[in-house]
């Protein structure tokens, strides 16, 4: 920890870093000073009670905040060494590397194949049809979901279940070979047995990706993270920070009264 | 008592009394205004219905008066290419096909510039400039067509006859028209698309956002393919509205039913012929009067073949996103 030049060291530690990171809505303050590193290949895992900013902060690790109308981020959010927010940064060229699967699945109203076919295909791809069948295969098999859809995959990727609808999401993200999946309570409109399908696969995506997670639901953070980010509002009703440290710390020994509060569920 | 009624034993265990014993009335009761409104209502769709099929009645029986003449036959009517009541002759096909002409050079004007400004309105523009310009785009549809047909005398047809020859453009011509009947039109298609773009929900934007798509891509791949049954159906309505449109070819085509696919020479359309002639003295009964009324039955197949086509589009291609 007593490197010289932190850039470099953090860069070869964390995916991601966020050091004093602001985000507004306008004149709203809605994510105050938020440092903390994202672990590579690990999952780690945003919770709080609604409005504590957690999936702010989410959307701020691929610049997905841009879209919203007077939206700012202030301070740093390093990628790879780099501040995704200088000015020369493409947004379009960070959610090329940083993925995101939503809250609600939102497959396109296209075939299977053609969801996953999308994303390299508006990065350039360059293949062949051959070795786009076997993009879509290899990601389908990454989301588990190829042995479900392989004999239809030209049938419409809203005909599957809420569940294989997610994980089409998923081998949709992972098809354009991102470093980071950032996933927004992505099990929230799914049942516990898709939820469950989906924490198993959190766990094998994590060899080869770094996987940021916003849940709602505590179980599901104690489980299915290595690291847990509790985030709160302040007076000023701006999402903080309060405590980050390994999952089981923070729901076996949490060092702050207001996450020993939270995650016993007094309140949130 | 309490004992009583836990163990469900039948016993009245509250008192007789007036409140709990008078009959309610639940009978029906009359509700005049009720059924008055439902009258109304019954009224106003039977008026419209009545009214189509009045049309509809009327076409037909003044057509069918028009092929009763001797010197008509429907096989000419149908494959003739020369209009000339004053000769006896009735072949429709130089109205179709200016009708068509001109209707296709204001698709070709209309679908890119009212797609484009549905694009731009539903996916690029700030609220601000949407606020202003989507009021502006539907001052733009009320619009006197006669202005309009003025404009395409005044305005267009000089600018093609200076870009092409004078020689080349005639004053009345199937291209001016056509390019105004596209501006007048385009306003529509603008604003049904936009109707259609902006009610895919925001979802499908993100996910494609999300994987590195950018704006245009996400318009083009993502958002018009999802609205494109919306966006056919617009255009069809638009298409309707060129076919049915009257007062811009009238001024600007110019009134003589050539049979041409030449777009710079004059040419009438249906509509256009079915104004010039009702407009000169004619007497009831005589072939010229009939024969505007077969132009109208042929006008109306053409419509109603485009909103059957459309329903069908509709159908067949909607994208089902939720």
């Amino acid at each position: 920890m007593t490197t010289t030049n932190p850039a470099t060291m953090s860069a070869e530690r964390f995916a991601l870093e966020t050091r004093n990171m602001h985000i507004y809505y306008s004149a709203f303050r809605a994510v105050k000073d938020v440092s903390f590193g994202v672990e590579r290949n690990k999952i780690t895992a945003l919770i709080g009670p609604s409005g504590c900013g957690k999936s702010t902060v989410l959307r701020s690790f691929n610049r997905m905040n841009d879209l919203v109308p007077g939206a700012r981020v202030e301070g740093d959010v390093l990628f790879r060494g780099q501040n995704l927010y200088a000015p020369d940064v493409d947004a379009v060229q960070v959610r090329r590397r940083i993925g995101m699967v939503f809250q609600k699945p939102n497959p396109f109203p296209k075939s299977i194949y053609d969801n996953i076919a999308f994303g390299p295909k508006i990065n350039g791809w360059k293949g062949n049809k051959g070795e786009m069948d076997e993009l879509v295969e290899r990601s389908l098999r990454g989301a588990s979901l190829w042995d479900d859809v392989k004999d239809k995959l030209q049938q419409s990727g809203l005909s599957l279940s809420g569940g294989q609808q997610q994980r089409l999401c998923i081998a949709r993200a992972l098809a354009v070979e991102p470093e980071i999946i950032l996933m927004d309570e992505p099990c929230s409109a799914l049942d516990p047995i898709s939820t469950l399908r989906i924490e198993e696969l959190m766990f094998e995506l994590r060899q080869h990706y770094t996987i940021v997670i916003v849940t709602h639901n505590m179980q599901q953070a104690a489980r299915a993270s290595d690291y847990t980010a509790f985030f709160l509002m302040d007076a000023d009703r701006a999402g903080q920070l309060v405590e980050y440290d390994h999952t089981e710390q923070i729901f076996q020994n949490p060092k702050d009264s207001r996450t020993e509060q939270y995650i016993s569920g007094r309140f949130g | 008592m309490a004992d009583q009624a836990r163990v469900g034993v039948v016993e009245r265990t509250v008192p007789l009394t007036d409140a709990n014993t008078r009959m309610i009335d639940l009978r029906k009761r009359p509700r005049i205004g009720e059924s008055l409104i439902q009258i109304i209502l019954f009224i106003c769709g039977f008026i419209s219905i009545f009214t189509t099929l009045g049309i509809v009645f009327v076409l037909g029986r003044e057509s069918l008066l028009f092929f009763a003449h001797p010197e008509v036959s429907l096989v000419e009517f149908v494959t003739k290419t020369v209009w000339q009541p004053a000769i006896d002759e009735f072949g429709i096909l130089p109205l179709v096909n200016a009708t068509l002409m001109t209707s296709l050079i204001a698709m070709l004007v209309a679908v890119p510039l009212g797609l484009g400004a549905a694009i731009y309105l539903s996916e690029y523009a700030s609220e601000r400039a949407r606020s202003i310009l989507k009021p502006l785009l539907e001052i733009l549809a009320g619009v006197p067509t006669v202005v309009y047909g003025y404009f395409a005398l005044t305005f267009v047809t000089p600018l093609l006859r200076n870009a092409f020859g004078k020689d080349v453009v005639q004053i009345y011509n199937v291209a001016s028209a056509g390019i105004v009947v596209g501006i007048l039109i385009m306003p529509l298609i603008a604003t049904l698309s936009e109707d259609a773009l902006s009610s895919v929900p925001s979802a499908l934007r993100q996910a494609a956002f999300g994987l590195g798509a950018t704006k245009f891509e996400t318009a083009v791949q993502v958002v018009v393919p999802a609205a494109l049954s919306g966006v056919i159906a617009a255009c069809i309505v638009a298409m309707s509205r060129a076919i049915g449109e009257t007062m811009v070819v009238a001024l600007a085509a110019g009134a003589s039913p050539n049979f041409t696919f030449n777009p710079f020479l004059p040419a009438e359309t249906m509509t256009g012929h079915i104004a010039r002639i009702s407009g000169g003295d004619l007497s009831y009964g005589s072939i010229d009067y009939d024969s505007i009324f077969a132009i109208g039955l042929v006008l109306f197949f053409i419509t109603l073949i485009l909103n059957i086509l459309s329903r069908w589009i509709v159908n067949r291609f909607r994208e089902v996103y939720d």
